[in-house]
């Protein structure tokens, strides 16, 4: 009995040692979290960058940027500038994916609530999840790094677009830079492929008795379909992105054409796994949001079985819609015609989780509080980047908008509007939980509407650059394009600010430590972790809970 | 306004085209998203807590019935649009058989174009109203992308292999042309204009240019000049197959495949030599990788296209 003892006492170790070592999923998560503020603020210093430079026409910030950072002047500072602000362009994309959206959703999130939702007192393999985390610390630090070391004659940073397309990644780039790139995706991959067999291991063994698998609430659903997705997709890219490094240094040319290799290769590699990629940045966001419209409408999900498996369609057929990227590459008609069809069918089951969402309120008891407010913000937000999704899809018409700002709009309605704002409802929602404190509400409130207006001002007039051809990666461009950046660039300074008032909310939490209770959110909270006190014990339910 | 710009203008039969599907999705879309924020707002006003609405659970034969229906419905939507914006960009897409060809060679950061009478020009590409044009096109480098918004065109430029795109312009005037994939440094700086002219302004214009040998003429001179005369212009062809006519036509390899002789067949032909060996020949030819630019490549094809058999005479 005094080893059982043991284990009830709060045998926390103390210091660096709790989070260096931790196996314990709920610090894990919390490491996780704060890696994505931290990232997702140096992402977000990038864009703000960006938009300044945009906000004319002509070259302004970028040759003074460059001189400052790598010492050089006069001609050469002008080239470092351009190529600089393309390093910006790819490095912001390649932390908003891999080092704050994905540890935001799956590591912190995912870790913090998924055992506790389906009942396991920790994950099934605490040590690896241990490993997950400090894996993606070295990455993120090697991406730091690699944007001060030489990339093309005159340049340094990685400049290919996240999308790393040879042979501007290979021949185009051959300093150090974009290795240091490229293995720092190895890592971040690894990372994400353990956390994933985590995952799912956990939710296949782990769950309370009595909890079926179609009993099991969406958000562990959604980071089960999204850890399939992870397992299924990035050893692909990590394939990819090997040949790339053979090519770069070993004398391969598996992309190179001189020796008969083929650039369109490495393209149908990446988006075979960058489609999928994008259903795992999006997916886990379905999920809170599910959890909180249900919660606030004091309602159950509407169409639970269907949410359900409108996930595990979208996890599929998100396999087989890749080459909707590459209708400019010169691939058939015929191929294109099926890339056309393959992606509007993924809109039947996009579309059943919007109108379930708006169903799930349909004869509910709905209360406006925080969470709800940005999940209503998300529901709208997405569904404008879906339909324009829908017209991209569209080879005809893609024709023309590929590459240009329409797609730039496109993609962060639904990633940078629709994924942010659901991590930030998610964050809303269960801060009370996982800290004990309540937050502000009226700065949360402020938080909400300063983001909604100014990510609205950036996105929504991309549009109209969009469909007047403006190019997107583009540090400079005609007159005629002026009045729309100006405009956005605004905007980007007001979203900015909101980052500022969100940081400045959470220290105000920690400042008056207002005690939130175990369930803040009244009768409709009804999944598991509102039944643990706030925040949990150190190991919860030792006695497992039973579903009935 | 000047500054606040919507549309490009349409210069094409096609781009107008382009836009008619853009404006039904645009229709479609605003109708989902009206949709979407009616029903937000709707229960959002009446369900609000402390309303006096009535509550409960929906009735079971409601929410079977309004899941089914709308998965149904946006099913039906999408295959709708499927339907109607594939079948539209099918017809209207493809050159035309006797399309003016002009190629284009994209390099770090600049086209470089040539006209099949031997005219060049940088960054800006002159073409004749009513006339289907066909842009041949390669890149010596990384990937770029040939942009032109008023036309509603973009293909991407691949090195080591040809890409084409075609259109017929109908409206005279100067519009941007655009690099839209990611080049490098000068990517934004990669571009310039089309511009449309009247047929008559445009052979005007041919005609001043710098007097240049057609395309084909200078390949011929290329073509004795790197020694490929010697063996191409034999008598009797014993070393190497006889050019005439091989444009177009069919050719037997001699590992038994039969392939077609177009631009990408001969282009490889003279950098690969010994990929595709013509059957009856010993792999014998050099490899001119290294040797040739992609512009001389382009020079060697419009004279190997053209060639119909006087060599051995006028050689």
């Amino acid at each position: 009995m005094a080893a059982v003892q043991e284990v009830h006492d709060d045998h926390r170790p103390h210091g660096w040692v709790r989070w260096v070592y931790s196996t314990n999923h709920k610090d894990i998560g919390t490491l996780y979290l704060i890696f994505a503020i931290c990232a997702g603020c140096i992402g977000a210093f990038l864009s703000i960058m960006m938009r300044a430079e945009l906000m004319e026409p002509g070259i302004q910030i970028f040759p003074g940027l460059a001189s400052m950072v790598y010492g050089v002047h006069g001609d050469a500072a002008l080239d470092a500038g351009k190529s600089m602000y393309n390093m910006f362009t790819s490095v912001h994309a390649l932390i908003m994916i891999f080092f704050m959206i994905m540890p935001a959703m799956i590591g912190g999130f995912g870790n913090w609530m998924v055992p506790i939702m389906i009942g396991a007192p920790d994950m099934a393999f605490p040590r690896m999840n241990n490993i997950s985390f400090w894996l993606l610390v070295p990455a993120f630090l090697l991406l730091l790094l690699s944007m001060f070391m030489p990339s093309a004659a005159g340049a340094w940073g990685p400049g290919g677009g996240w999308t790393l397309y040879p042979p501007l990644s290979t021949s185009g780039q051959p300093g150090p830079a974009m290795d240091l790139a490229i293995l720092s995706i190895h890592l971040a991959g690894a990372s994400s492929i353990l956390g994933a067999i985590n995952f799912i291991t956990t939710i296949f063994n782990m769950r309370a008795p009595g909890m079926t698998l179609h009993k099991m609430p969406l958000f562990p659903w959604a980071v089960l379909v999204t850890a399939f997705l992870l397992l299924l997709s990035l050893p692909v890219l990590a394939g990819a992105i090997t040949m790339l490094l053979t090519d770069r240094n070993f004398g391969t040319s598996f992309f190179a054409p001189d020796n008969g290799g083929d650039p369109i290769l490495f393209q149908h590699l990446f988006w075979f796994f960058g489609h999928p990629e994008v259903y795992i940045l999006i997916l886990p966001g379905f999920g809170m949001i599910s959890q909180i419209v249900s919660t606030f409408s004091k309602k159950p999900v509407f169409g639970y079985l269907g949410m359900v498996y409108a996930m595990v369609a979208i996890g599929a057929v998100g396999f087989v819609v890749w080459a909707h990227h590459m209708y400019t590459t010169g691939i058939s008609l015929d191929t294109q015609r099926y890339f056309v069809f393959a992606t509007m069918v993924i809109a039947v089951p996009t579309g059943v989780k919007v109108f379930s969402w708006i169903a799930t309120m349909w004869g509910g008891s709905i209360e406006f509080r925080t969470p709800m407010l940005w999940a209503i913000g998300f529901i709208f937000l997405f569904t404008v980047g879906g339909v324009t999704g829908v017209q991209l899809a569209n080879a005809g018409l893609d024709r023309s908008m590929q590459d240009t700002y329409y797609v730039v709009a496109h993609f962060h309605y639904v990633l940078s509007l629709g994924a942010v704002f659901a991590i930030f409802a998610g964050w809303y929602y269960w801060f009370p939980k996982m800290t004990g404190y309540m937050y502000n509400s009226f700065i949360a409130r402020l938080h909400f509407w300063i983001t909604f207006i100014g990510v609205n001002i950036i996105f929504f007039p991309m549009h109209f650059l969009g469909l007047a051809g403006m190019p997107r990666r583009y540090i400079d461009y005609p007159d005629a394009f002026a009045g729309w950046n100006r405009i956005e660039s605004y905007g980007s300074y007001l979203a900015g600010f909101g980052v500022l008032v969100f940081l400045f909310g959470v220290f105000e939490a920690f400042a008056k430590k207002r005690v939130a209770g175990a369930n803040p959110w009244g009768p409709g909270a009804t999944t598991l972790e509102w039944q643990l006190p706030s925040p949990p014990p150190f190991h919860q339910w030792e006695q497992l809970p039973r579903i009935r | 306004m000047r500054h606040f710009i919507f549309f490009p203008p349409e210069a094409s039969v096609y781009a107008r085209h382009v836009d008619w599907i853009l404006f039904g999705l645009l229709g479609v879309s605003a109708a989902i998203i009206g949709l979407v924020v009616a029903l937000l707002l709707v229960f959002g006003i009446r369900y609000r807590r402390g309303s006096r609405a009535p509550r409960g659970p929906l009735p079971a034969w409601v929410s079977r019935d309004v899941e089914i229906g709308w998965t149904v419905a946006t099913l039906f939507t999408f295959v709708f649009i499927f339907w109607y914006a594939t079948a539209s960009f099918l017809t209207t897409i493809g050159a035309a058989p006797n399309a003016l060809e002009i190629h284009v060679v994209g390099k770090q950061w600049m086209w470089k174009i040539e006209h099949s009478n031997g005219v060049r020009e940088i960054n800006e590409l002159h073409v004749p109203i009513g006339i289907p044009v066909k842009l041949v096109m390669i890149s010596q480098d990384v990937i770029h992308s040939f942009f032109l918004p008023a036309l509603r065109i973009k293909q991407d430029v691949l090195p080591g292999r040809y890409t084409s795109e075609s259109f017929t312009a109908d409206k005279t005037g100067t519009y941007n042309l655009f690099c839209a994939e990611y080049c490098g440094t000068d990517h934004a700086r990669m571009g310039g204009s089309i511009v449309i002219m009247k047929k008559a302004d445009y052979q005007k214009w041919l005609d001043a240019q710098p007097g240049a040998e057609n395309l084909a003429g200078q390949g011929r001179q290329l073509f004795v000049r790197l020694g490929c005369a010697g063996c191409h212009f034999e008598k009797g062809h014993r070393r190497a197959p006889d050019l005439a006519g091989l444009y177009g036509s069919y050719v037997e390899l001699a590992d038994g495949r039969t392939v077609r002789a177009d631009d990408s067949y001969l282009r490889d032909s003279i950098l690969q030599p010994k990929r595709d060996i013509v059957a009856g020949y010993a792999p014998i030819m050099p490899s001119f990788e290294g040797t040739v630019s992609e512009d001389q490549i382009f020079e060697l094809v419009a004279f190997i296209k053209s060639y119909s058999g006087d060599a051995e005479t006028t050689q």
